[in-house]
């Protein structure tokens, strides 16, 4: 019998991502720019990161004309994001056939409290995570993929880098702890034992989790894959670049052999001044993006 | 017996490790001397047209189909592995690939992700059926007079061989029977004895 939205094709789609960079866009020609650059996805979305951050006020979804444009013009899979608990905006995009959904905290949040029943939806869902609790809590609620959330918008990679090594290290203590320490850590994360039972056999999450929030650089995206991501998002890094095809395509290359520094040079000799960005450690509380959910 | 595991994007650790399980020497592929001294190449799925600019860009297409004519290498291709075999793709004529197997195939063939889904397959050479998982999966839409078609859907040909050459739109690698690896292993062997 044949079925479709199974959990199968949902994280199958992520395990389809993985060593490949996906990039943001706001226009056709960006979007066809990330294609030839060798994207395995585009994220469609009206502003960039960087600009929601200086534009301020409330950030939504997408409108769907622009989103179906873009859908349009490349033959890779399109993501599109919507604001955390905002299952109206998603069952749009779901509706016109996107491919994957952001549930993002970069867009302004819907419900403050709950995120949505993604389990309810036949496409899959990508969610951000700071660490092992909200990981799993996102994946408890039907996330078929996992991303960092570092800190959008800012070119700086350090958050990204605490997050990845957040979930990578308490997975690595969760394999050494036993039977009886589990129920207790479950309790403590707000997780299902089951859940952690199956990250503590296999050593890792049971969903692809890729890097995202202030890559900027070929060397950023090849630092993540080396501290365990299974691939990058880049979001303002390219298009707020000076140079953004020949850097969309060094930053695919530096996913691809992260393990190789005679290419990493090679990829990122000749590329100009990077995005400005901004030090994330002088941005107040009000202004991250990573704390508007847990 | 040694496989390669072209590990440029997307699952290779999962054919990687199902190789493996099935006890022979699997190794991922980068660079183009790693090509010589594979018995066997698998192309796994991800996205086509990353891993075709890839492939290009450092030289591996050009290696593979060295090895290839030289009656050293057996190939198979998983989903955009498929892709990258073929000699043709429709509406897509200028996307890099290796063109050796004597197909033409229709990327997307089933519609976007919402399409994407799992079907029992009848596998010729294989008892029962085949689980097979479908992710925005391309179908053959013409064969070639050597190419031998193994499993069908509604909508085409899903598997088919040309001699050492296998080609899949589904994912094996995704679940836990290795039966469709056990037979190009196979193919792979075989080869490898009239090489000798």
């Amino acid at each position: 019998m044949m079925k479709t939205g199974t959990t199968n094709v949902k994280r199958g789609l992520a395990e389809m991502f993985k060593g490949g960079v996906i990039m943001d866009v706001t226009t056709v020609e960006q979007a066809k720019i990330a294609e030839q650059a060798g994207a395995v996805s585009v994220m469609a979305l009206e502003r960039i990161p960087a600009d929601i951050r200086k534009a301020g006020g409330v950030a939504r979804s997408a409108e769907p004309g622009l989103v179906q444009q873009i859908m349009d013009a490349v033959s890779i899979p399109v993501m599109a994001k919507v604001r955390i608990g905002h299952i109206a905006e998603a069952r749009i995009l779901e509706y016109m056939g996107i491919d994957f959904i952001d549930e993002s905290e970069v867009l302004t949040p819907a419900d403050v409290t709950y995120h949505i029943d993604k389990w309810q939806f036949k496409v899959p869902f990508v969610c951000g995570a700071r660490n092992l609790g909200e990981a799993l809590r996102r994946i408890s609620e039907g996330a078929a993929m996992i991303r960092t959330k570092g800190e959008p918008g800012t070119g700086d990679v350090s958050e990204a880098v605490t997050h990845m090594r957040a979930v990578m290290s308490e997975i690595r203590r969760v394999q050494s702890m036993p039977e009886e320490e589990l129920v207790h850590e479950a309790k403590e994360l707000g997780v299902n034992v089951d859940l952690l039972q199956e990250v503590r056999s296999a050593g890792r999450l049971p969903v692809v989790n890729f890097a995202a929030g202030g890559v900027a650089t070929p060397a950023d995206a090849a630092l993540m894959m080396m501290l365990g991501a299974d691939g990058v998002f880049v979001g303002s890094g390219i298009f707020k670049s000076l140079d953004p095809l020949p850097r969309a395509r060094a930053i695919v290359t530096a996913t691809t052999y992260w393990d190789d520094p005679k290419v990493l040079v090679e990829a990122s000799r000749g590329l100009q001044e990077g995005m400005s960005g901004i030090d994330a450690r002088t941005l107040t509380e009000l202004d991250k993006m990573q704390v508007r959910d847990n | 017996m040694v496989v390669g595991v072209l590990a440029l994007q997307g699952d290779f650790r999962e054919h990687l490790s199902m190789v493996q399980s099935l006890g022979v020497e699997a190794h991922p592929v980068k660079l183009p001397e790693e090509i010589q001294g594979l018995d066997g190449l698998i192309i796994p799925g991800g996205e086509s047209t990353t891993m075709g600019k890839l492939l290009v860009d450092f030289g591996l297409d050009a290696a593979i189909i060295d090895r290839f004519n030289k009656g050293k290498l057996a190939i198979y291709g998983t989903c955009a592995g498929m892709i990258m075999l073929a000699r043709d793709i429709e509406d897509y004529g200028a996307q890099p690939r290796l063109g050796l197997l004597d197909v033409s195939v229709r990327r997307n063939a089933f519609g976007r992700q919402k399409e994407s889904r799992e079907e029992d397959l009848t596998v010729q050479g294989l008892d029962g059926l085949f689980h097979a998982v479908f992710i925005r999966a391309p179908i053959v839409v013409r064969v070639g007079a050597d190419v031998q078609i193994l499993a069908s859907v509604e909508q085409g040909p899903v598997f088919v061989q040309q001699g050492k050459l296998l080609a899949s739109s589904f994912h094996p690698e995704l679940g836990s029977d290795t039966r469709v690896h056990e037979y190009f292993l196979r193919v792979v062997a075989h080869s490898s004895i009239q090489e000798v």
